[in-house]
């Protein structure tokens, strides 16, 4: 009985059987469905063992979504809970566990696969390749951070959520302060994902670098291949450090160890470093894929040329550069003193302008345009103003003496929203809208599209805005509750208000898919936006190999040549090499997530048959003969008459 | 200059119409240290929606003029690659206001981690400000006496605070009188402050430290430097001494109300040793201090 204890919720409430119960039903719905309908065979043919990176892309999209409600139910929670004072409805330690959560999922499991989402469907597309350089090591990739966001998502239900913010903070988030084996999820789901992440990181560069088609040199690559190679770069400097500072943490709460406890020599502060040495360059990764998406579509909806590419790129090397530079800036308050407290002030400030930079190259793209008022577009416009604001109230957070006021405070949950949610969350709603037809060969609605975006905005706008007036009268961040005399419950309540309407535009985007697969014509061509790059230049949806014949690219506008005479795709076909699928990646997946639950619960002995499991397959394949396979001369004739005939 | 203030004139109405026509804390200085930052904010505020207000004025026009309605259908834009001059403005202006900014941060971060200006000449009062798991303990080691969860502190008199943590990382903030800092449990960290206008102010730990931290959190009252005196000899008058079996009852997790004791626990539970900066590490009192911490957590073992 003692054994099974450990997994049960230490603090349970009806909302968390509720859930049981809805994850159970569902579960019981998806395994009747796939089969009565015989859809077994195909899921695992077509999806589970997929290595062509336009189907990982979609896994990563529909992942990214999930997760997206996932984390916005925990936030509309934590806005209910604060939309009053002195509010009942959470206690101290759920409210706890939902933002930490919150945060985990938005970041790792959202907003990453969101970004993974873009960069597996685009980059080969956007260079002329037939796939990524690493095919199968990319399902891996896919597989390791489904483990890893699985993992995570369970602990709500089997042992307790982590508690101790995103941040996970030492000592909080040592086993003296935080007793459940919520931070060991924490510690071990971000672990697993995190290889995922940096096996891509490794692949997305050699991508870019080795696979172009002929003729695209590295400055004439599209906008968003270029973001994508930098934050790519900063995933490979980053996340090791990541991976030590959480294999530390593990560590410390199960073997034992003591570098972040403040006792034994160990050093609280260290976590905190290493955390934010990661965690500053992380939101970078985030946001240059978002401006690539966004040069991409502002360029495509003015009708031009994006302004200043050569400046776009240097200001992203500037960028990441000073990316990890930075990091104190979260901990000004740690007592350093004045003299760090100043460098890491001015650094601060320096993104600043290469920041700007941008903006204003954005602002001079739309000069001299023909401007459509599309709902990409509608989220590109929307995003650099209120980008702007949050970019300068980081600028603002930068004053180190000054943000002694602002820390732990609403004012900084304010800046950071109103970076990622313009900045990211737009950006991928946009793309999510700009290459739905490339993906699936039909159109999203625009009306219901322009509605999803206004609400969006507005609630964006409701939502966060007066947190930073409330973070200026003295709102702690993290606080489960107030009082009355404090004096913000009216600017928690229009947060709340904000939300909601958030979350209307939120469910309305899944209204459009529905929507729009039943009625949206079909016949929409190859380039239904007018658009210039590459991507564009094959068909609508992209057949598996990606282009029938090898483009000779020009410049970065390969579809503008196209119209000017270039030939783009010179010569005939030719037999194409094209990697086999293979159930490996999953049955990775499958292990590392046996082994992580085994981790979490300290589980000695699965622990070691699923390490075991692990080397089985990486040894299986080495010895394995698997050299790929050819699609021959007739079939791509076949596939492009029957593609160009529709 | 005209438009900046016209922006501020809104911003004010607004956020006093919102906040129930209250001064926000932060921007309703009391003290020295919290008038510099207010300061600082509000000029970067004034700078930012300058910023602001340009992107938005550029983005319209653009949005406006350029709009396909309001073209022919044959109108095909132009090919336009960068241009240095406009490109060198883009940089150029936002590297001028970071350098302006930088200044005023680097000035301000000088004038915060010191005594506040215009009290190098007083000698400053010491206050021991320690946080367990969720109170705030203030010894004043001068005085001789401590107090749990309310801090009393004369104006006019310059203020540093001593701070550390019997637990997780904790912030001391009072915003009224300046910027929080943390309060950590291997090191001590000084925040200097002072009070020039007699009054009750908030003060709290701003740091998420667990499942109290929201009431954590403690009443701060100035009193004229006479009061104050009176208060202290009031106290060593009325108040019980602090023996370490009273502390450590304190020290267990939970919430408690207002007490007040003559004698400090830094006489049995010394602060840390290693001071932020120092390089050396007492070993002897750092043992000692963690024997008490663990001492603490054991408890709280018990109670799951
Ligand atoms: C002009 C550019 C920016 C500047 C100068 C800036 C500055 C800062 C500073 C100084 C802090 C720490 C404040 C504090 O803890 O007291 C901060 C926090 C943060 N910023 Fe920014 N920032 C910028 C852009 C961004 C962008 C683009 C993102 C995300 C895409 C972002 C996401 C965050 C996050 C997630 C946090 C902290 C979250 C936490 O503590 O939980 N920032 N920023
Ligand atoms: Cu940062």
């Amino acid at each position: 009985m003692e054994f099974f204890e450990r997994f049960a919720v230490p603090h349970p409430s009806p909302a968390i059987y509720a859930s049981m119960v809805a994850i159970g039903l569902t579960v019981i719905a998806i395994i009747a469905g796939l089969t009565y309908f015989k859809k077994w065979g195909y899921l695992w043919r077509e999806w589970l063992t997929t290595v062509d990176h336009k189907r990982i892309a979609i896994m990563y999209l529909i992942s990214a979504l999930l997760m997206l409600f996932r984390g916005g139910a925990d936030a509309i929670l934590m806005r209910a809970q604060l939309a009053v004072p002195d509010n009942k409805m959470l206690d101290a330690q759920h409210y706890n566990e939902i933002f930490t959560t919150h945060g985990v999922v938005m970041i790792m499991f959202m907003a990453m696969p969101f970004v993974f989402a873009f960069m597996n469907y685009l980059i080969p597309l956007q260079i002329g390749a037939r796939d990524v350089a690493f095919p199968r090591l990319n399902a891996i990739s896919f597989w390791l951070f489904f483990a890893g966001a699985m993992l995570f998502n369970i602990s709500f239900v089997v042992g307790g959520s982590p508690d101790a913010g995103w941040t996970s903070y030492f000592p909080l988030a040592g086993n003296d302060f935080s007793t459940s084996v919520g931070t060991n999820y924490y510690m071990i789901a971000l672990q697993i994902s995190g290889l995922g992440t940096l096996m891509t990181g490794i692949n997305m560069i050699t991508t870019i670098f080795k696979m172009r088609a002929p003729g695209m040199t590295l400055m004439k690559m599209p906008m968003f291949t270029w973001s994508s190679l930098i934050a790519n770069v900063i995933i490979v400097f980053a996340f090791p450090v990541l991976t030590v500072a959480l294999a530390m943490g593990t560590m410390d709460r199960l073997f034992g160890t003591n570098f972040f406890t403040t006792s034994n020599g160990g050093m609280d502060m260290l976590w905190a470093n290493l955390f934010w040495v990661w965690g500053h360059p992380e939101v970078y990764i985030l946001i240059l894929p978002a401006f690539g998406l966004y040069s991409e579509i502002i360029a495509t909806f003015s009708g031009r040329n994006l302004y200043g590419y050569k400046s776009m790129v240097a200001s992203m090397v500037l960028i990441s550069l000073l990316s990890f530079l930075v990091w104190t800036h979260h901990f000004f308050t740690m007592g350093q003193g004045a003299l760090t407290n100043s460098i890491f002030s001015i650094t601060t400030m320096a993104i600043a302008v290469p920041t700007g930079v941008k903006i204003f190259n954005w602002l001079f793209t739309l000069w001299k345009g023909k401007i459509r008022f599309t709902v990409p577009m509608l989220y590109s416009l929307g995003f650099i103003p209120l980008f702007t604001v949050g970019g300068v109230t980081g600028v603002m957070l930068a004053m180190s003496a000054a943000d002694y006021q602002y820390h732990n405070t609403m004012f900084l949950v304010a800046h950071f929203h109103n970076t990622i949610i313009p900045g990211v969350v737009f950006a991928m709603l946009a793309g999510f809208t700009y290459y739905w037809p490339k993906m699936f060969g039909f159109m999203l609605n625009e009306k219901i599209g322009k509605w999803t975006f206004w609400m969006l905005t507005v609630g964006f706008v409701l939502a966060f805005f007066p947190m930073y007036i409330s973070g200026l009268d003295g709102q702690a961040r993290r606080m489960y509750t107030y009082s009355e005399a404090a004096g913000f419950s009216m600017l928690n309540m229009l947060s709340f208000v904000g939300a909601a309407v958030m979350a209307f535009g939120f469910v309305l985007i899944v209204y459009n898919i529905y929507y729009s697969v039943r009625y949206s014509p079909r016949n929409i061509g190859a380039n239904p936006w007018n658009a210039r790059s590459l991507e564009w230049a094959t068909h609508t949806p992209v057949p598996e190999y990606n282009f029938a014949i090898t483009p000779n690219v020009a410049s970065s506008e390969a579809l503008r040549d196209v119209k000017n005479g270039h030939d783009l795709f010179p010569g005939k076909y030719e037999k194409i090499h094209m990697p086999n699928n293979s159930g490996l990646p999953f049955i990775m997946g499958v292990i590392f997530f046996v082994w992580g639950f085994s981790f979490v619960f300290a589980m000695w002995i699965p622990l070691i048959i699923a390490t075991i499991g692990i080397f089985a397959c990486m040894g299986y394949r080495s010895a394995e003969k698997d050299h790929g396979r050819y699609i021959s001369v007739k079939e791509i004739e076949d596939t492009e008459t029957k593609l160009r005939g529709a | 200059m005209k438009l900046k203030w016209a922006l501020l004139a809104v911003f004010f109405t607004i956020t006093t119409v919102l906040t129930g026509c209250e001064p926000l804390l932060v921007l309703d200085p009391k003290g020295p240290q919290a008038e510099r930052q207010a300061n600082d904010i509000m000029l970067s505020i004034g700078i930012m929606s300058f910023i602001v207000i340009a992107v938005l004025a550029i983005l319209t026009y653009m949005l406006i003029k350029y709009r396909a309605s309001k073209q022919s259908e044959d109108y095909e834009p132009p090919h336009i690659e960068g241009n240095p001059i406009v490109e060198a403005i883009c940089v150029g202006i936002p590297v001028i206001i970071v350098i302006f900014l930088s200044i005023v941060s680097v000035k301000s971060n000088y004038i915060v981690e010191a005594t506040p200006q215009g009290y190098e000449d007083q000698e400053p009062l010491v206050i021991y400000a320690s946080s367990s798991n969720w109170k705030w303990h203030f010894s004043y080691p001068e005085e001789d006496i401590e107090t749990v969860n309310y801090l009393y502190i004369p104006t006019d008199r310059p203020l540093e605070f001593k701070l550390y943590s019997y637990g997780p990382i904790t912030s001391f903030w009072i915003p009224q009188l300046g910027g929080q800092k943390y309060a950590m449990a291997d090191m001590v960290t000084t925040l200097h402050l002072a009070a020039e206008v007699p009054g009750e102010y908030m003060g709290r730990n701003a740091n998420f430290s667990g499942e109290g931290f929201a009431e954590n959190a403690f009443n701060v009252k100035a009193v004229p430097p006479a009061e104050f005196d009176e208060w202290v000899e009031e106290v060593k008058e009325t108040a019980s001494p602090l023996t370490e079996e009273k502390f450590n009852e304190l020290l267990e997790p939970g919430h408690l109300g207002q007490s007040t004791y003559t004698g400090t626990h830094l006489e049995f539970s010394p602060a840390p040793e290693h001071n932020h900066g120092s390089s050396e590490q007492d070993e002897h009192s750092t043992d000692e201090h963690h024997e008490s911490g663990h001492s603490e957590h054991d408890d709280e073992h018990s109670q799951h």
